[in-house]
């Protein structure tokens, strides 16, 4: 078990080292670069520029910059914003809650209602009701979530006037059914996508135990049809759903970023926009950098979490 | 030659096959053509009936809703007629999505095909490239790419398609790794028939199947990525209309003129459902496995 998980580390750290040589590759090679923005100011003349590249470090080789910025990396010294000096650590880490919060209360709608629907999808297989399931997933998969987003604050907002149009709470409140009035719109938001990933994929995992020995065993047995169903037709197919979870991670990650933007959420979406527009490259950098270890845990926390709650899946 | 060509064992001829006749009979495959087939029409054919050109701004006839006049759609801030902006867009956005679906395929089944024939380091290192590219969300590269990059529809073709080639790339190598050992490609290889002509005209025909499904999911999730960056402003640039841009700036009039978002967010949904339901029909008419569910 410990082998698995340090060669399972072993191997994340490879991944996260491609991961920073593609994005500092991609933000270096890039025209512009992190000094066009010191060209706009008035009066800057080309002696100033050089000035400040020479004291930013950015007037050396790129490759001596990569591997000057991965070793501070390492020793978590990720650089400090451009826009105002913080360290990016630190930026990224009050940004950090806002995004998990609305990937988890995401998830949470999604997983139960996903994983409801693709049960009685896979139960009532070729019914109405799968049909008309499998018919709402894709074309849920096709709606463009910013767009629905813009729909929901439509509706709910501007002519309901339900709940509030944007922002994680209102200043001065913060109670937390403010913090909760606030969620339900973005995560509802993000959650379709995945409510139809969801509902896909265990309708799949279902259809596959249904018809495994264990369950005509059980059913032999004389156990009621409901007990069948719940004890061990939707425990085992969940099992699968876990990894699923794991690999999906990015997609919800990135549906968040997409999320945040409509809502003026305050997560690391709405950062790396921010952060985009005043080209600041450390905090760029660092969010890539911050979102790829986010999934790697994701995924090493599923494939463990299968492995503890299943035993016939054997770690070596 | 002849027979090793025959010998192949799922180098189907589609047009005529099983596959083609299991897509024709898929109800939501032909609902989705018909989808994508009304649009298309529209878009190319749709400006030569109207009376306003895409760019005519008409400064009287701001914020007109629906139905205005000859304005069927509206007109936008400038007072500009939606309609014929909304069908130059169309143009211009599904021709970024299909340009996607080919460079994109074309780098993946390269990808694949290299590092499923060739097995070993390069594959550890081709693959190990896939993951990294997959491990963290490419909306974060793609808008890094795209605010960087000078951004015009060739550019933002390039950059989707650069964060949009693994999956086909996953696919080929798993087809050509399990091929490899077999038969033919030992007989290939005793003609003494060079390595890329074994990886191209031996191997990768066999993952044709998957690779036009993925290639049709490709044109969806390319359209939606183009929609999401130039509605933040960093992909395909006004006056150049795109179904994006053309969302860019609608969420402050959202109270006031609500059909500058709606109308071209409908046009992306039917354009994606409708790829979406004809890679469905193509994955079930190309797998037979699926056929029991």
């Amino acid at each position: 078990m410990l082998r698995y998980i340090l060669s399972r580390l072993g191997q994340s750290l490879v991944l996260l080292l491609i991961v920073s040589f593609i994005g500092f590759a991609v933000l270096t090679l890039a025209p512009g670069g992190p000094l066009s923005q010191f060209a706009l100011s008035p009066g800057m003349t080309q002696e100033q520029i050089e000035k400040i590249a020479a004291q930013m470090g950015l007037d050396r080789p790129v490759a001596v910059q990569y591997f000057d910025w991965l070793r501070h990396l390492v020793v978590g010294d990720w650089g400090t914003s451009y826009r105002d000096g913080q360290s990016v650590l630190h930026v990224i880490g009050s940004h950090l809650f806002a995004t998990l919060l609305l990937m988890g209360s995401a998830t949470v709608i999604s997983v139960s209602l996903g994983s409801t629907i693709g049960i009685f999808s896979a139960l009532r297989r070729r019914s109405g009701f799968d049909y008309t399931m499998t018919v709402l997933a894709m074309i849920a998969l096709s709606i463009p979530t910013f767009w629905f987003g813009l729909i929901a604050i439509y509706v709910f907002s501007l002519n309901l006037g339900w709940l509030p149009a944007g922002n994680m709470y209102t200043v001065g409140d913060g109670s937390v059914l403010d913090y909760l009035r606030h969620l339900i719109m973005p995560a509802a938001v993000l959650a379709l996508v995945d409510v139809a990933i969801w509902s896909r994929y265990m309708r799949t995992s279902t259809l596959n135990v249904i018809n495994q020995d264990f369950v005509r065993t059980a059913r032999a047995k004389g156990l009621t049809r409901r007990r069948v169903v719940l004890k061990h037709i939707v425990g085992n197919s969940l099992v699968p759903m876990i990894t699923l979870a794991g690999l999906q991670l990015p997609m919800v990650l990135g549906g968040a970023l997409v999320t945040e933007t409509v809502f003026t959420w305050p997560g690391m979406g709405r950062l790396f926009l921010d952060s985009l527009g005043y080209s600041d490259y450390p905090v760029v950098m660092g969010l890539l950098m911050a979102s790829a270890i986010l999934v790697l845990i994701g995924n090493l926390a599923a494939d463990l979490i299968v492995a503890l709650i299943d035993p016939r899946i054997r770690l070596d | 030659m002849t027979s090793v060509t025959t010998n192949t064992p799922a180098r189907r001829r589609f047009l005529k096959s099983r596959a083609l006749r299991r897509f024709v009979s898929h109800p939501l495959a032909l609902i989705g053509l018909l989808m994508v087939l009304v649009l298309t029409i529209a878009c190319f054919l749709g400006p030569y009936f109207l009376p306003y050109d895409e760019l005519f701004i008409d400064l009287r006839a701001r914020f007109a809703p629906p139905g205005t006049g000859a304005h069927i759609f509206g007109t936008d801030p400038l007072g500009r007629d939606i309609a014929a902006r909304l069908f130059h867009a169309g143009q211009i956005s599904m021709a970024v999505g299909f340009a996607v679906m080919i460079i994109a395929t074309a780098i993946g089944s390269v990808v694949g095909v290299i590092s499923g024939y060739y097995g070993g380091k390069v594959s550890a290192v081709l693959m190990r490239i896939v993951d990294a590219f997959l491990s963290f969300p490419s909306v974060f590269l793609l808008l890094a790419l795209a605010a960087f990059l000078q951004p015009g529809p060739v550019m933002i073709a390039l950059i989707i398609s650069a964060t949009s080639w693994m999956e086909v790339a996953r696919i080929v190598e798993a087809e050509v790794k399990s091929l490899r050992n077999q038969d033919f490609v030992q007989a290939a290889h005793m003609l003494g028939l060079s390595n890329r002509w074994i990886m191209f005209r031996e191997l990768l025909p066999n993952a044709i199947g998957p690779i036009i499904v993925a290639a049709t999911l490709t044109v969806a999730r390319a359209i939606l990525l183009e929609a999401y960056i130039s509605f933040l402003g960093y992909g395909i640039q006004p006056p150049l209309p795109s179904w994006g841009n053309m969302l860019n700036g609608a969420q402050q009039y959202l109270a006031s003129a609500p059909w500058l978002a709606i109308v071209p967010g409908v046009a992306i949904t039917i354009a994606v459902t409708g790829f979406n339901f004809i890679g469905d029909g193509l994955r079930d008419a190309f797998d037979s496995r699926t056929q029991g569910h």
